[in-house]
């Protein structure tokens, strides 16, 4: 029930935020049986597909902290990768490496391996029995993966949901 | 005030912009699909979000500030999940020539003679 006015009060900020209407009470209404209607919807659908897990991250303090911090590694791979790009030599090394990602549950891999793909220069190419494949545009990208710097910051969020 | 939001919003627009360009470039340079995949990475990372961040500081406190927000988040959501699916795709291609590593770079003089060699490719699959 929590569940369900959760994802109700949810779609409701997103239609107020999209259409601008705070005042018409007629189109707040219709906004807000539009909202129920998603969310019935949803749980329908959600009955019919037993693989839908909703998704239980807990938005603690490290994800603040972890956010900046993604922010930050991403415009200096950014800077990185532009300056190879206008560099005349070209001095990309491409590397494929697996990763052995630290954390346990799915949700925080998927956030690891979506913080790889979302920094220029490395991509992930696949997430299967909890090892990762990365492709690195360069090998200096591909080591300082190897390191482990994001996986223990992606790791700690987890511990602090548990 | 307001000269100095829009000289900021000015400098964000100009470096997203910049950053745009620089992503289109290493499209045209890199020498194949994977390591073109992330120079088109700085595009809708840094590109995308610096205009993006113009944008908001013209609007101010607005609507549209929230909605250009929903736009950048949305935006680093599904991009990954679009690289990821293209990567994933291209690998699983048989057809597809496996990702150039460094060793293949270093046999490669220059970048010249690789778009040779990707002409030389298309022959020999004719």
């Amino acid at each position: 029930m929590l569940r369900i006015l959760g994802l109700w009060s949810f779609c409701a900020g997103l239609w107020l935020v999209l259409s601008g209407y705070f005042d018409i009470p007629l189109l707040l209404v219709f906004g807000a049986l539009s909202c129920a209607l998603a969310v019935f919807i949803a749980w329908r659908v959600e009955k019919a597909d037993p693989e839908v897990q909703p998704l239980h991250l807990r938005v603690g303090p490290q994800i603040i902290l972890y956010w900046p911090w993604l922010l930050w590694q991403i415009v200096l791979a950014n800077l990185d990768v532009a300056r190879r790009i206008l560099d005349p030599q070209l001095p990309v090394s491409p590397t494929l490496i697996t990763l052995k990602p630290t954390q346990r549950s799915e949700i925080a891999q998927v956030i690891y391996a979506n913080s790889i793909t979302l920094t220029p220069g490395t991509i992930t190419t696949s997430l299967s029995d909890g090892v990762l494949e990365v492709h690195a545009l360069t090998r200096e990208a591909a080591g300082s993966l190897l390191e482990g710097g994001m996986d223990r910051r992606v790791a700690a969020l987890e511990r602090s949901n548990a | 005030m307001t000269w100095l939001v829009d000289g900021l919003s000015g400098l964000a627009l100009l470096c997203g912009a910049f950053f745009v360009i620089v992503g289109g470039a290493g499209l045209l340079r890199m020498p194949d699909f994977y390591t073109r995949m992330h120079a088109a990475g700085v595009t809708d990372t840094l590109g995308a979000g610096l205009i993006l961040l113009g944008l908001m500081l013209q609007a101010g406190w607005t609507l549209i500030t929230a909605k250009l927000l929903l736009i950048l988040i949305f935006l680093w959501l599904t991009s990954p999940t679009a690289s990821h699916a293209l990567v994933r795709a291209a690998l699983s291609d048989p057809q597809n020539p496996p990702p150039l590593l460094q060793e293949d770079i270093q046999s490669v003089p220059s970048p010249s003679s690789t778009h040779l060699s990707e002409g030389e490719r298309i022959e020999q699959a004719k």
